[in-house]
């Protein structure tokens, strides 16, 4: 494993120990409100200062990574398994299934979703957990998310069908679901796991932005999506710097998804 | 003779930098219409007010009644007629001449059955149709078919159309007429020359050339737009923007007080809703609101949420609004111990830290409001903590406003809800459909066939009974009862009220922000712009 | 073949457009607040203007029904009126257009250009730091709010059309590099580069045909990326285009606005992929 990729797990090792010890190393809790410290940059009781209700921004970002760790990349696995089935499957029969499955996708990405999910929202009692909550969320944004990776992966295989390997595969008598998992999917990996990598920053944005229709994490559960709408009101990073720290963990982490994906090929060539 | 030179080049400087200029400021959304009879959204009723010609006008600032196209009017005695005796040698901004026909005209037009719009509305105070006498082309009066409780103010919002113009709503009698409208992105008033008002040397009015409205719906951008010196004033800041802009440029922001608006939560009465039966019985005690709202720290949402900028609500009308605000009335104290033996003695009990009924059930209940208005966001979560010290669970949910209409006005499906209440008159009688127990907008429990409790059957009564009086110590006494009625049952717990805050360039003369609206602008053919 | 498969994917295109539009109706009118109005909260209005401005809203409960009207309007020219602005949908559409489409072209623009300049010449490079510097900018951008990117916008006075391309740039890079350096990994590239075959010569003649059909699928679905960000772009920037008039018809749940747009998202959607298509069978047309 070469450095890049043991600085990568370290990384996500030490991100996701943190948000397991939230307990211990935020003992007062993301909900507590200090109501004479708003929005105080950091000191030695708050470490990264509090937000606008007097909460520990440092408590809120462990808590959150724990939401948004967890079920980004779940949904980000969701919507890359969906596109492979939908988009590799259809490129590999090629013929009536692609163009089926093509017209299908193309639907699927020029419906206004927004209606579904509000639709979705009036479906859920209101007096639901937090958690559930942002379950659906993810659940949903994974189940909607697959479209654009579909229809490359359906280019893909369909240029993989007539590739050398695959005739001679085919040839040598290999057919049908094994010549698909076993020959065709692994070249795939590369438009996998460049849907997969995408997602994950696109879904815990998404999470936040979804509050709108009452969907995503609700009060007082934190996510670090929520966490990054506090950016929306700064005009420079100069500021209040602290509130950048959500950004740069994700940043982080996102890198760090980046490196743990990224072929030994490339860093070999 | 040399002072006397530079007195009088001063003088003729002073008057020329006072004239030409355009002011620039934001529309928070697209104007829907610029009909001003069909007017009822904000950006709309900004065009209105900039280009439509009154018989009267509340002074924004005095909160008096003024005269404008209408040099005098009478109210009769029982308070179904008025007559107005009209400026003459007015003119429409193409030309055309103004007389009591367009005052007729427009009339009828506004009482059309047809129209349903909020403005002729506010005038129908009983079936029949309403009877336009011109008496000469200077003198009119109007007979509504029931007595219109402040009839003459209600005139305020009436923009005069011509009769005879082919431009139709266009021909304006306003300071400004519409010069350019870009969907989506600008509207562009320019002065219109005929305007018949002059300032008190004589000049004519209005000082401004043009006005650039730009349709910004993002708060962000239109802050930075107004630092960078794109825009001129912001109408209304939030408390945050405020604070912002205040540490840097202090004598950019104004805070003019509290305003007419109002922030409450309410509870879901109704009894054929679809939440737990459970759940309405508590709704619908009194002693359970009262004790919630006992348990609610309006002076931390007034701190925390405004900033400082908004005050501890006392009933349905703010103290701004000098008259009719019932100042025997004291702010709710907040007190959680007592709210909770309160709550305890009407048979709710704490195990282990969440509160029960006498049933075992739980309380737990979910707050809704608009996503979108952080305040209301952040006042729902500042409530779900308040409550969470007596026992008592609450989830918070944002809806898109559609949704939460749907829910509030046909289906009932909803526990708590936080929206504010936005207050353009002073007189209580704009709100009669809020607080007949029959109407729509009695948003607790609208609609009902015949009032379900005492208190709501007695404020019916004296709503009714201001309605229809002409004495305003008399409507008066009726509607402080209302407000006493209104703070001991709490179908609404009113929270706080906002102050009126905005944001004016240094470039702006002769502005004054107020708390009626339009805050900034109500005196927009006074204000100029100097040279950039 | 070729006047064949154009001739299949116009037709599907214009059964899948109006099943779009029928399906986009199907949403609007079942999703929760359909017949709310926001003016029925105006103390102002008596009970027999809201019941009239709940009435005005039931001529559209039956969807069946206001397709085919709907359709029928459409063959005679009408798009219908927008229930919010009180327009002609075909006013609106055509004033806003054009904003939109320069909106796209510069955005899509500057993202395919930036795209393709960093990652073919990460490919080219081979360098490590540079590659992980590219990796780290599209990374940054995709964890940035669009609320953000379109204050930065509107901070740099470029607005829409640079966050459009900031949204856009992030996906097609991570394809596109994760594409090429595959490629790169392929026995007949090693071979090359073996034999002492010129860098240039192998990424231009023998990686990027290799990877042209699904280089072209990206294109295609960069074009629907940029459709759904013009959307939040539009409205936080104040642009008058088709994406703050999607936001708005959203909002106030304007079903005539709300088809038409839908229609056309998928009309461009289905061009824009069909393109694609086509020319990647082209492409394979003439290799083969």
């Amino acid at each position: 494993m070469n450095l890049w990729r043991k600085l990568a797990c370290a990384l996500l090792a030490i991100v996701l120990c943190a948000s397991a010890a939230a307990n211990w190393l935020a003992p007062e809790g993301y909900a507590r409100q200090d109501r004479e410290a708003i929005s105080v940059p950091p000191s030695r009781a708050h470490w990264l200062g509090t937000d606008e209700l007097g909460r520990d921004r440092f408590a809120r970002v462990l808590y959150g990574t724990r939401i948004s760790l967890l079920l980004a990349p779940a949904a980000a696995l969701l919507s890359t398994i969906m596109a492979a089935l939908i988009g590799g499957l259809a490129g590999y029969l090629g013929g009536a299934w692609a163009r089926m499955a093509m017209a299908v996708t193309d639907l699927f990405l020029s419906l206004p979703w927004l209606f579904l999910l509000i639709t979705a929202r009036a479906l859920m009692p209101l007096n639901v957990s937090p958690l559930f909550s942002v379950i659906v969320t993810f659940l949903l944004l994974g189940l909607l998310g697959w479209t654009t990776a579909a229809r490359i992966l359906c280019a893909s295989a369909g240029s993989l069908r007539t590739a050398d390997f695959v005739r001679q595969a085919r040839a040598a008598g290999v057919r049908g679901q094994r010549l698909f998992w076993i020959h065709v999917m692994p070249n795939l990996k590369p438009v996998l796991y460049a849907q997969f990598w995408i997602s994950i920053p696109v879904f815990i944005l998404s999470e936040a932005n979804l509050g709108i229709l009452g969907l995503g994490v609700a009060e007082p559960m934190p996510s670090w999506g929520s966490l990054l709408k506090e950016l929306e009101g700064l005009v420079s990073v100069g500021e209040e710097p602290w509130k950048f720290v959500p950004l740069a963990l994700l940043i982080l982490v996102v890198m760090s998804f980046q490196f743990l994906l990224s072929n030994q090929e490339e860093v070999a060539a | 003779m040399l002072v006397a030179a530079l007195g009088v080049a001063s003088f003729v400087g002073q008057a020329a930098a006072q004239t030409g200029g355009e002011l620039r400021f934001c529309l928070r959304m697209e104007p829907k219409t610029f009909d001003p009879l069909k007017v009822e959204d904000e950006a709309s009723a900004a065009i209105r007010y900039l280009t439509g010609g009154t018989l009267v006008r509340v002074n924004r600032q005095s909160q008096e009644l003024e005269p404008e196209l209408a040099l005098a009017w009478k109210v009769s005695k029982d308070g179904r007629q008025i007559s107005f005796r009209l400026r003459s040698g007015v003119s429409f901004s193409d030309g055309t001449p103004f007389s009591a026909e367009d005052v007729a005209y427009t009339m009828q037009q506004l009482m059309d059955p047809a129209l349903h719009s909020p403005t002729g509305d506010a005038f129908r105070s009983g079936a029949g149709s309403v009877e336009t006498k011109v008496i000469s082309p200077t003198q009119i009066s109007i007979t509504f078919p029931a007595p219109v409780a402040g009839l003459d103010r209600l005139f305020d919002q009436v923009a005069i159309l011509s009769q005879h113009s082919p431009k139709k709503e266009l021909a304006v009698l306003g300071p400004f007429m519409l010069g350019e409208y870009k969907p989506g992105a600008s509207v562009l008033l320019k002065r219109n020359p005929n305007y018949w008002k002059a300032d008190e040397q004589g000049h004519k009015l209005p000082y401004l050339d043009s006005i650039h409205l730009d349709i910004q719906t993002n708060r962000d951008v239109e802050m930075l737009r107004f630092k960078r010196g794109e825009l001129d004033l912001i109408n209304s800041l939030d408390s945050e923007y405020f604070d912002k802009l205040a540490a840097t440029s202090p004598q950019l922001v104004h805070d003019a007080g509290p305003s007419l608006d109002s922030e409450q939560l309410w509870f879901n009465e109704v009894a054929k809703s679809p939440i737990p039966a459970y759940k309405t019985i508590w709704f619908r005690s009194a002693s359970f609101r009262r004790a919630i709202s006992e348990a609610i720290n309006r002076e931390d949402l007034s701190r925390v949420v405004f900033h400082g900028h908004a005050q501890p609500a006392v009933g349905p009308f703010s103290p701004a609004n000098k008259f009719w605000f019932n100042s025997k009335l004291k702010p709710q104290v907040y007190d959680s111990n007592a709210a909770l033996k309160a709550l305890q003695s009407d048979g709710f009990r704490l195990e282990n830290g969440t509160l029960k009924d006498k049933d075992g059930n739980a309380v737990v209940f979910s707050i809704i409001t608009n996503a979108g208005s952080k305040t209301r966001e952040r006042m729902a979560v500042l409530i779900q903590d308040d409550l969470q010290k007596i026992g008592i669970h609450v989830n918070v949910v944002t809806l898109d406003f559609p949704s939460l209409i749907e829910r509030m006005t046909q289906t009932f499906d909803y526990e708590a809800i936080i929206l504010g209440l936005t207050n353009v008159d002073l007189d209580p009688n704009g709100e009669m459909n809020v607080w007949l127990s029959s109407a729509e907008n009695h948003q607790w429990n609208p609609q009902q066939k015949t009032p379900e409790t005492a208190w709501e059957a007695e404020i019916d009564r004296l709503m009714r009974a201001q309605a229809s009086s002409t004495d305003p110590k008399k409507r008066k006494e009726a509607f402080d009862r209302v407000q006493e009625i209104v703070v001991e049952q709490e179908p609404f717990i009113f929270l706080i009220n906002k102050n009126s805050l905005s944001a004016v360039s240094t470039t702006v003369h002769n502005a004054v922000p107020v708390i009626l609206s339009p805050q900034t602008f109500w005196n927009a053919e006074r204000l100029t712009v100097a040279a950039k | 073949m070729l006047k064949k498969k154009i001739a299949g994917h116009l037709l599907a295109l214009v059964a899948i457009v109006f099943l779009g539009g029928l399906l986009s109706a199907t949403l609007v009118r079942l999703a929760p607040g359909f017949d709310a109005d926001e003016q029925e909260l105006d103390p102002h209005l008596n009970a027999e203007s809201v019941q009239a401005l709940r009435a005005a809203h039931l001529q559209d409960h039956n969807i069946l029904h206001f397709y085919l009207f709907y359709m029928n309007r459409v063959l005679h020219g009408d798009l219908g009126t927008s229930h919010a602005l009180d327009q002609p949908v075909r006013t609106l559409l055509r004033d806003r257009t054009p904003t939109t489409l320069r909106l796209l072209a510069m955005g899509l623009g500057l993202a395919w250009v930036a795209a393709l300049t960093l990652s073919l010449s990460a490919a080219w490079l081979k360098n490590s730091a540079y590659d992980a510097t590219s990796t780290l900018l599209s990374g940054t951008l995709l964890c940035l709010p669009a609320a953000v990117l379109a204050l930065l916008s509107v901070l740099w006075n470029v607005p829409g059309a640079l966050a459009i391309a900031l949204i856009v740039f992030p996906r097609i890079y991570r394809y596109a590099r994760n594409l090429l350096s595959k490629s790169y990994s392929l026995p007949h590239i090693i071979t090359a580069r073996a034999k002492g075959l010129g860098e240039g010569r192998i990424l231009f003649w023998h990686v990027v045909p290799g990877i042209a059909p699904q280089l072209l699928a990206v294109a295609g679905v960069s074009v629907s990326i940029a459709v759904g960000a013009a959307i939040p772009i539009e409205a936080l920037c104040g642009l008058a285009g088709v994406g703050q008039l999607a936001w708005q018809a959203a909002l106030s749940r304007d079903l005539p606005l709300l088809v038409n747009i839908t229609i056309l998202v998928t009309l461009v959607t289905l061009l824009a992929n069909s393109g694609a298509d086509v020319i990647s069978f082209m492409v394979r047309g003439q290799e083969s």
